[in-house]
């Protein structure tokens, strides 16, 4: 289900943990499954429960608890822009509409061909690279200007 | 982004140098020093503790609380298993001084980190990191091999009795995960709901065993406390303020960035270092310590020295140092509105008056907004706010509240003409 790249990964997390608390490294078993299927089907999700030995539900909670993990086919490039104050006012929206326009996708869409999904993300703690877009969770991308944006996307194209 | 080294943390680091947060250069700096004078002379745990209180260091997340009170509070000489936490879930809107802490100076919150596991008797930290800042998880955990490869990790450190571990633990999206309680489900693998308190964490925390949680810049600023001495590092702030601060300056300025300045710095004189207001437009409000911080308006600001004090008796808080600035051209009811989406997003669910409150917050603004606010509006949003502060597990309830009060109160005559003409006041620009 997962490839032995990722079971060696979640893994090394396990080992961070107490012996008899496994459960502390759904979070990032998750992450690392999500990498590598590209996002969370229930299938996924229950086999990281099952390989870490706690009941699915559990790790479902997980998973929909918190806000990077894709419960649903994302687009190649998943980019989040940050519309919260601090980016707002510099220039935030500004860029949310200037991908919006480009990519020809709403908040929560994905491109016809499948190789971006917009998002609207909340405060990723770098205010100070306003406005700020994260793609593929990952990557933080700063200073989000209309030409940098286009720079960035031409680099993934 | 700016990064203005006026203090303790990024004292000569050079940020412009890829290889600033490595081993060597920390080492070069002086760095693990602290952790050698304790371990070699043998410097007690009470010692330490002593230490902290002398230099005033009050919690850098938000809450201001005296560190060295706090590592007093755990059960340092009995047996069991204990633990310390870092906070460094950093997603309070505005703040972003942790994430350079560990891009530019990792090696500083893990020596801060060991000499906490070392005065509180625990074996064994974890730093919860926000997961939206991933290359910084990865950069810290690569800090965190090199500490295991020079010694400073793990059994017998430097040759002495003392055994301690250190791993990275990262968030995955959730506001909530900043309360330490919340944090403390997370990293057991569970949604990051708050617990009740009590117990408090010192009893029972990560896996009900004492626990301690400080935040990123707290211990960060440790072990210049221990080589320096507590009475300088109080000295270089202000009394009841000990020490500098790493302030966040975002918004209408020339300059955002990161700001490391004396405690009981004037306003005016961080708003100069950041470059002054962008376009030279005129100051109209700012949000000092976080985006659940009460709002002031740019005069009374202007007023203000940087400490826990100064911007409490004006009516606010330091909170995490935040400083969220905001010109002329800002419609309030719209930048609240904003805030106010954003409580309701993050919302946990967990307690009724914040989950179901922090949605009518949101509609009422909303509504008046977009010029379909009624007379009583005002009066049922205080209405909402007060059926909700105070009444729930944890502080997020009370952090959505502060700004719709502090909001409605100094820019009050927006919201009214928006409710009576339908129109707002201020031609509204975001920038």
């Amino acid at each position: 289900m997962l490839s032995a790249e990722s079971l060696a990964k979640i893994d090394r997390e396990v080992a961070k943990y107490p012996a008899d608390q496994k459960r502390s490294a759904t979070m990032s078993a998750l992450r690392i499954a999500q990498q590598e299927k590209g996002w969370l089907a229930t299938e996924t999700i229950e086999f990281v429960a099952n390989y870490l030995g706690i009941p699915p539900v559990a790790a479902y909670e997980v998973a929909t608890f918190y806000n990077m993990y894709d419960l649903k086919p994302v687009g190649k490039h998943k980019l989040t822009v940050c519309t919260n104050l601090p980016c707002a006012l510099s220039g935030g929206y500004d860029a949310a509409d200037y991908l919006k326009q480009k990519l020809g996708i709403d908040f929560g869409e994905t491109s016809a061909d499948g190789r971006f999904t917009l998002v609207e993300g909340e405060c990723m703690g770098a205010c100070g690279d306003a406005p700020v877009m994260l793609l593929n969770n990952h990557s933080m991308c700063s200073f989000m200007t209309r030409e940098a944006i286009d720079k960035k996307l031409a680099e993934l194209e | 982004m700016a990064v203005f080294a006026n203090g303790i943390l990024f004292e000569g680091v050079d940020t412009s140098d890829p290889n600033c947060w490595k081993i060597e250069a920390y080492q070069a700096r002086g760095g693990y020093q602290a952790l050698k004078k304790i371990l070699t002379e043998g410097i007690s745990q009470d010692d330490v503790i002593a230490e902290l209180k002398t230099s005033s260091l009050r919690g850098r997340g938000g809450a201001g609380f005296p560190t060295g009170l706090k590592w007093s509070f755990m059960p340092r000489s009995f047996p069991g298993d204990k633990y310390v936490v870092c906070n460094t879930d950093e997603g309070e809107p505005g703040t972003f001084k942790d994430r350079d802490i560990l891009r530019f100076n990792p090696h500083a919150l893990i020596e801060g980190m060991i000499i906490a596991g070392y005065a509180m008797g625990a074996a064994r930290g974890y730093n919860y990191i926000h997961g939206e800042i991933f290359a910084e998880y990865e950069r810290f955990e690569e800090a965190l091999d090199e500490a295991r490869r020079a010694g400073f990790l793990g059994q017998n450190i430097l040759g002495s009795t003392f055994s301690y571990e250190l791993f990275a633990h990262h968030g995955y999206g959730a506001y909530i995960c900043g309360e330490e309680t919340a944090l403390l489900e997370s990293l057991e693998g569970k949604k990051g709901q708050p617990r009740f308190k009590p117990p408090f964490p010192a009893s029972f925390g990560l896996y009900g065993k004492p626990t301690t949680i400080n935040n990123t810049e707290t211990f960060a600023s440790v072990p210049y406390i221990i080589t320096q001495g507590g009475q300088k590092f109080l000295e270089l702030g202000k009394p009841n303020n000990g020490g500098t601060k790493l302030f966040s300056v975002s918004g209408h300025v020339n300059r955002p960035g990161n700001y490391e300045i004396p405690l009981g710095t004037p306003f005016a004189e961080l708003l100069e270092m950041a470059g002054g207001m962008r376009g030279g437009k005129k100051l109209k409000a700012v949000i000092p310590g976080g985006s659940s911080a009460p709002v002031l308006p740019g005069d009374i600001m202007m007023q203000c020295t940087m400490d826990y004090d100064s911007i409490a008796k004006a009516g606010s808080m330091l909170g995490s140092g935040a400083v969220i600035v905001m010109n002329e051209d800002v419609c309030m009811v719209r930048a609240l509105e904003r805030l106010a989406y954003f409580y309701h997003e993050e919302s946990c669910g967990q307690c009724t008056p914040c989950r179901e409150g922090t949605g009518w917050l949101y509609r009422v603004i909303h509504r008046i907004l977009n010029g379909e606010g009624r007379p009583e509006d005002l009066e049922l949003l205080d209405s909402v706010g007060n059926n909700m502060a105070g009444r729930t597990i944890c502080a997020l309830a009370d952090a959505a509240v502060f700004p719709v009060r502090s909001f409605t109160k100094h820019f009050r005559h927006e919201f009214e003409h928006l409710i009576e003409h339908k129109t707002p006041l201020v031609n509204h620009k975001w920038c």
